[in-house]
C-alpha cells in the first residue's frame, strides 16, 4: 500500500508541474489581455512536434532550448499579427480567432508530420532508473521533468515579484492606461507576454512529447483540463494555478491508484442490489473509472462555491 | 467547425476525383465505396492507414487492369466519422444522399453497432436504396452474435475467437502465475476482460487475476499511475485490447516502468507503435491476428506488400483484411454481375475463398462471421523480412492455429429480408 501512495504521489507530482507549465502561461495571458487562449494546447503539441524535428538532426537538447524559443516567436507573431487585430471587435472575436487557430494548427500539424505517433525519445543520457522503490523503478527523464518544471515556477515567480518588468507586467494587467501613461510600450510587453506563455506551452510539449506520446491528439487530451486548472486556480492568479494543478494531478493519480468503488461504499452502509438492477453499471462504478472525470467535478463545485477561484481576486 | 472545415476539402477531393473520372471513362459509371473511419482526431492514423489500404488495393488489383463488372472502376469514397457513433450517422446520411450502398468501416465497436442498427432500420425503410457494411475490424462478438444482421459481414476474427487463442498460447507458459487486464472501458475493453478471465479460469486454474482494469477510451494523458498498480500487484504477464494512442502509451509506461513482463494484445504494431516500441519492447510484446505476419507465406502477397510500399513508403499493410474483404466483395459482384447490395451479400454467404496467402477463407452464411487461421506474433528485429514504419522491426509469427479450430458457435438469430 506504501510503494503505491509513494509512486502515486510521484506520478501525481509529474502530471500537475507538467500541467502547471500550460496553466501559467494560459492564465498569464488571460490576466493580461482577458483573451482565454484556446489554443494554448495547440502550442504545446507545436512544441513536441519542433522538438521531434529538431531531434531528429541535432539532438534531444538542441530539441529542448530551440523548441521552445521557434514555439514563443510563432506565439509573439500571432499575438502582433493575429490578435492584435482582432482585438479592436472585442472579446468574443478574440475567442473565436484562439479557437479557429486550434484547428488550424492540429490540420497544419497532421498535414506537415502526418498523423501516425511520432517515435519521439528521450536522451540516451536519461535512460536510467533514478531510484528503485519496491521494485518500481523511477525513470530519471521524470526526475528530469519534475525538476524542470519546478525551476520554471520559481524563476517566473521571482520575475514576476522582484523584477521591475515583472512590477509593470502586474500593473499592466490592473491598470494598462495608466501603464501607457507612464511610457511603457503595453502592446508590446502583451506580446512578450503572449511569447512567454506560448513557449512554456512549447516548453511543457518539448519535455512531455517523449513519455505521453507525439501524436495529433495530445493537444485535444490535454486541452480541456488546463482551463479546469485556470478556471480552478482562480483565473488570472499564477500561485492559484500552481496549486490547481497539482490539486488535480494527484487528485487523478490517487484514484487511478485507490480501489475502491461505489460496491465498498454501497457495503458500508449495507446495501446491495442485483447484477440485474436496471442502474447495475452505476453501482459498481469503481473510483479508477471516473478518475479523469473528477477534475471536472471539481469544477463544478468550485464554481458553485467559490466562484473566483482558490486564489482568484477577480470579483466583476 | 473542425468537420466543415474537413468535409470542404473532402468534397473539393471527392469533385476532382469525379470529374477526373468522368472524362476517363465517360460510358462506364465507377462502383462506388465509401470507407467510413476516423480521419481526424485522437486515431486518426489507424483510420488513414485503412483508407491507404484499401485504395491501393482496388488500384492494384482491378483498377489498373481495366476495373471491375467489364470496365468499372472502384471509387473508393472517405467518409471521416471521428470515430463517434453521432458523426456516423451523420456520414451515413451523407453517404445515403450521394447513393453509395457499400460501407468499409472497422475502427471501434461501438461504432460499428451504430452503423448496424442504423442500417438494418434503413434498409428496411428503404427497400430500394439498401446499403451493405463490410466490417473489417470491429470484434466485439455481438456483431455476430445476439446483434447480427443479414447487412453485416465480418472479416476480421472476434474477440472471443481471439481470445481463444491468445489464452490457449498464454496457457502453454507455466512461468506465468498471475495476470493484470486492463482496456479501454467501453463495449470491446469489456469482453476482452471478461473473456480473459472466463477462459483462463477453464485452461489454467492456478493462474490468479490479479487486476481488472478501464479506463476512459482516449482520455488517459500518462498511463504510469496505471503501471504503478501493475506493478504492485506482482502480475507476471498484461492482457489489453488498447489500440491507437492508448495502445502506444501504456506500453510505453509498461517499459519505462522497467517492468519486463509479456504483454498480450490486440492491436500493439505499426502507424508509429512498433518504431515507438522500438529495442525496448523486444520479444516483450505479443499480438494476436488474422493473417500471418514474418514470415510471409505466399510471393504473391509479398509482391503486394512491395508494391504498397513503393507507392506509400511512410505507411504499412497493416491490415491485409481489408484487401480479403474487397477481393470477396468484387468476387461476389463478378459471379453475379450485380452490385446490388441484397444479391452481394447472398452471394457472399458461405462463400469460400482463397486469398493472397494461399489460404481459403469462409464467409459462415449463418452469422456472417469469417474464419481463416488465427496467429500470436512477437515483437522483434530477428527473422523480420518485412518490418513496420521502417524501424527494422516488426511481427514474427510464434504460434499457429488453424481455420477449423478457431470455429465457434453463434446464438445469432437473423432477420433476413423477404423478397
Amino acid at each position: 500500500m506504501l510503494e503505491v501512495l509513494i509512486f502515486a504521489t510521484l506520478n501525481g507530482l509529474v502530471t500537475g508541474l507538467l500541467l502547471f507549465m500550460l496553466a501559467s502561461g494560459l492564465t498569464l495571458i488571460f490576466s493580461m489581455m482577458g483573451v482565454l487562449n484556446f489554443a494554448h494546447a495547440s502550442f504545446y503539441m507545436l512544441g513536441a512536434y519542433f522538438a521531434f524535428s529538431i531531434s531528429q538532426y541535432l539532438g534531444f537538447w538542441a530539441g529542448l532550448i530551440f523548441a521552445p524559443l521557434i514555439v514563443g516567436s510563432v506565439g509573439a507573431l500571432v499575438e502582433r499579427y493575429g490578435l492584435r487585430r482582432v482585438h479592436k471587435s472585442g472579446h468574443v472575436a478574440e475567442l473565436v480567432f484562439t479557437f479557429g487557430l486550434a484547428f488550424l494548427v492540429e490540420e497544419a500539424i497532421q498535414f506537415i508530420w502526418g498523423r501516425d505517433t511520432k517515435n519521439y525519445q528521450s536522451p540516451d543520457i536519461l535512460d536510467f532508473p533514478l531510484f528503485t522503490l519496491f521494485g518500481q523503478e523511477f525513470s530519471a527523464y521524470r526526475g528530469f521533468m519534475i525538476a524542470i518544471s519546478l525551476g520554471i515556477f520559481i524563476c517566473l515567480y521571482r520575475v514576476l515579484t522582484r523584477s521591475r518588468i515583472g512590477i509593470i507586467i502586474q500593473a499592466a494587467i490592473t491598470h494598462p492606461n495608466t501603464v501607457a501613461n507612464l511610457g511603457h510600450n503595453v502592446p508590446l510587453i502583451f506580446m512578450g507576454v503572449f511569447g512567454v506563455g506560448t513557449a512554456l506551452a512549447g516548453l511543457a510539449g518539448v519535455i512531455a512529447g517523449p513519455v505521453l506520446t507525439t501524436f495529433p491528439g495530445m493537444a485535444a487530451v490535454l486541452g480541456s483540463i488546463v482551463f479546469v486548472i485556470v478556471v480552478i486556480g482562480g483565473l488570472g492568479s499564477l500561485a492559484g494555478a500552481f496549486i490547481a494543478s497539482l490539486l488535480i494531478g494527484l487528485l487523478q493519480s490517487y484514484a487511478i491508484a485507490s480501489d475502491v468503488g461505489m460496491p465498498e461504499l454501497l457495503n458500508l452502509i449495507g446495501v446491495s442490489f442485483e447484477s440485474s438492477h436496471p442502474l447495475n453499471d452505476l453501482w459498481t462504478l469503481t473510483l479508477p473509472q471516473v478518475a479523469p472525470i473528477l477534475p471536472f467535478l471539481l469544477l463544478v463545485l468550485v464554481l458553485i462555491f467559490r466562484p473566483t477561484g482558490l486564489l482568484g481576486k477577480r470579483e466583476e | 467547425m473542425k468537420s466543415k472545415i474537413f468535409s470542404f476539402r473532402l468534397n473539393g477531393l471527392l469533385l476532382v476525383s469525379l470529374l477526373s473520372l468522368s472524362t476517363a471513362s465517360q460510358a462506364q459509371e465507377p462502383v462506388r465505396i465509401a470507407f467510413m473511419d476516423p480521419l481526424s482526431g485522437t486515431f486518426a492514423s489507424i483510420g488513414t492507414s485503412g483508407l491507404k489500404i484499401l485504395q491501393f488495393a482496388a488500384d492494384y488489383l482491378y483498377n489498373s487492369k481495366g476495373g471491375i463488372l467489364g470496365g468499372r472502376m472502384i471509387e473508393i469514397v472517405p467518409l471521416d466519422n471521428k470515430q463517434s457513433p453521432t458523426d456516423t450517422q451523420l456520414q451515413f446520411r451523407r453517404a445515403v444522399s450521394d447513393g453509395l450502398q457499400i460501407i468499409f468501416q472497422g475502427n471501434s465497436s461501438a461504432v460499428a453497432n451504430t452503423l448496424s442498427t442504423t442500417i438494418a432500420r434503413h434498409n428496411r425503410r428503404n427497400p430500394e436504396m439498401e446499403v451493405l457494411q463490410i466490417n473489417y475490424s470491429a470484434v466485439d462478438p455481438a456483431l455476430t452474435e445476439e446483434d447480427c444482421s443479414f447487412w453485416h459481414f465480418r472479416f476480421d476474427a472476434h474477440a472471443v475467437m481471439k481470445l481463444n487463442v491468445l489464452t490457449d498460447y498464454i496457457a502453454q507458459n507455466q512461468d506465468i502465475k498471475s495476470m493484470y487486464i486492463i482496456g479501454q472501458d467501453y463495449s470491446f475493453g469489456h469482453v476482452v476482460a471478461d473473456t480473459s478471465i472466463r477462459l483462463l479460469n477453464e485452461k489454467r486454474p492456478d493462474i490468479e487475476i490479479v487486476g481488472n482494469e478501464f479506463h476512459p477510451i482516449g482520455q488517459v494523458k500518462d498511463f504510469t499511475p496505471y503501471v504503478t498498480k501493475i506493478v504492485s500487484s506482482g502480475a507476471d504477464a498484461v492482457i489489453t485490447g488498447n489500440f491507437g494512442a492508448d495502445m502506444v502509451s501504456l506500453a510505453r509506461s509498461i517499459i519505462d516502468s522497467g517492468l519486463e513482463i509479456p504483454v498480450y494484445t490486440f492491436y500493439a504494431a505499426y502507424d508509429g507503435i512498433t518504431a515507438t516500441l522500438g529495442e525496448d519492447g523486444k520479444n516483450l510484446i505479443r499480438l494476436v491476428h488474422n493473417e500471418s505476419s514474418n514470415p510471409i507465406p505466399t510471393e504473391t502477397r509479398k509482391d503486394f506488400i512491395r508494391a504498397f510500399k513503393a507507392k506509400n513508403p511512410n505507411n504499412d499493410v497493416t491490415q491485409q483484411r481489408i484487401v480479403n474483404a474487397l477481393q470477396m466483395m468484387v468476387t461476389a459482384m463478378e459471379e453475379t454481375q450485380s452490385t446490388d447490395p441484397y444479391t452481394i451479400a447472398l452471394a457472399l454467404e458461405d462463400m469460400r475463398f482463397t486469398n493472397m496467402s494461399g489460404e481459403e477463407l469462409w464467409m459462415r452464411g449463418s452469422d456472417h462471421q469469417i474464419f481463416q487461421s488465427l496467429h500470436v506474433s512477437v515483437h522483434t528485429d530477428e527473422g523480420v523480412e518485412f518490418d513496420a514504419d521502417n524501424s527494422g522491426f516488426g511481427l514474427l509469427s510464434e504460434y499457429h492455429v488453424p481455420a477449423e479450430e478457431t470455429i465457434v458457435e453463434s446464438s445469432c438469430q437473423m432477420q433476413r429480408p423477404r423478397r
